[in-house]
């Protein structure tokens, strides 16, 4: 009797398109459904730092260096934004991190492909936070109050790390027939992943119903994809490269590109742990957070004696 | 497999000198001063403010949504708090 009550009250801010807060009622399917896609979503920004750190200390030029260290700082921030947004919901930041190292939780599939030359740089700018933002850009609104104010933050935050890859692409792209080469190579490694972090497609994606239902989600996985397409293959073609699908053509009656969908054998198996640098990414991260477990026990302590000296004065 | 991560602060941040502090998020801290220096590293980066709060989290008191109706209801029905509330003779203008 009391339960239904309190449904009613979450059905009808929902379908008022209210913001549901962390003391009020929520069915309990809701409650694990955002753990699960926040703290993702945080791990993902956490792990994202990886692929880009790997060429801070190869970038071409000191502007180049300050530039990629400010992102992957926000990057850093980010996930920090979410985990607490997800400890809203009752669950701990250890269990998240510990979730994280042990590989029980999941994060964006695209974090398990490798940065292999200075153009990945670019490309993972323009296409991956790209692709992000899109994603990002419909969380604002979403129906959990402090996801969608994580996601306010992030946004304007993220609009710079997009054009700074994308400043990338142009550089390599009008350089010499080497460099372009290079652009040209990064755009065909990263598209087709890219295309994949918008999750599999409608008809086979298992938390898109209640997703949609709860107004967590906006859009659907395709739709999303569609839109990054749109967006996207005009910025290729000003660059004066190619997207490597053979099947790209404009459709009038969709007003809309039609586009090969991704491998989705290679992303299931790339979620589930068999991707180029999931071991790696994996052990770089129990590794920084066991290296860091003395920061954290000192500060601890240093707090602890200090609390000590103050109750004793 | 428990390690800790310090306890959740409440970080306020002022935009400008004048203006109220407002909510911005929370952040893990071991004292005071790891939570000013974190929510400065953490909400600051592009100067959203010159001056920041920090509240351990289990310090805030909080209304609860079960209460909305007892607990702000009886504002709703005094619409003479409101200055729309009274007539003001034209010829008297703005008051």
């Amino acid at each position: 009797m009391e339960e239904n009550k309190f449904e009613e009250v979450f059905e009808s801010k929902l379908a008022k398109n209210e913001m549901v807060e962390p003391k009020d009622w929520m069915p309990e399917n809701y409650r694990k459904h955002l753990i699960r896609q926040i703290s993702q979503h945080a791990h993902s920004e956490i792990v994202g730092m990886l692929p880009e750190g790997n060429w801070i200390t190869r970038a071409p030029s000191l502007r180049a260096k300050v530039v990629l260290l400010a992102k992957v700082q926000d990057e850093g921030g980010h996930g920090l934004y979410l985990y607490t947004a997800a400890e809203t919901l009752g669950v701990s930041r250890d269990e998240l991190l510990n979730n994280l190292h042990t590989g029980k939780a999941k994060y964006s599939s695209i974090f398990n492909y490798p940065t292999l030359t200075w153009a990945d740089i670019g490309a993972v700018g323009w296409l991956v936070d790209g692709a992000a933002i899109m994603n990002q850009v419909m969380l604002q609104r979403t129906s959990y109050g402090p996801y969608a104010r994580a996601m306010v933050r992030i946004c304007k935050e993220e609009s710079f790390h997009q054009r700074q890859g994308f400043e990338i692409m142009t550089h390599l792209a009008f350089g010499t027939a080497d460099q372009k080469a290079m652009a040209q190579d990064a755009l065909n490694r990263w598209w087709y992943p890219t295309m994949m972090m918008f999750g599999p497609p409608d008809s086979e994606s298992p938390n898109s119903e209640n997703a949609l239902k709860w107004r967590i989600k906006r859009e659907t996985n395709d739709q999303l994809r569609q839109k990054f397409v749109n967006q996207t293959v005009p910025q290729v073609e000003y660059l004066g490269l190619t997207v490597p699908d053979k099947n790209l053509k404009w459709n009038e009656s969709k007003k809309g590109y039609d586009y090969s969908e991704p491998d989705w054998v290679e992303f299931k198996n790339v979620i589930s742990g068999n991707g180029p640098c999931n071991k790696q990414r994996l052990l770089a991260r129990n590794k920084a957070h066991k290296e860091g477990a003395w920061v954290r026990e000192a500060a601890q302590a240093f707090a602890r004696k200090r609390k000590e000296v103050y109750e004793a004065a | 497999m428990s390690d800790n991560q310090g306890p959740v602060w409440e970080i306020f941040l002022q935009k400008k000198a004048g203006q109220p502090f407002v909510h911005c998020g929370s952040l893990h801290a071991f004292d005071k001063e790891m939570a000013l220096q974190n929510a400065r590293d953490l909400y600051t980066r592009r100067g959203e403010g010159v001056s920041i709060w920090a509240v351990p989290s289990n310090a805030i008191v909080a209304s609860s949504p079960e209460d909305i109706g007892p607990f702000f209801e009886p504002a709703n029905d005094k619409v003479y708090r409101h200055p729309t509330f009274y007539q003001i003779p034209d010829a008297i203008g703005h008051m």
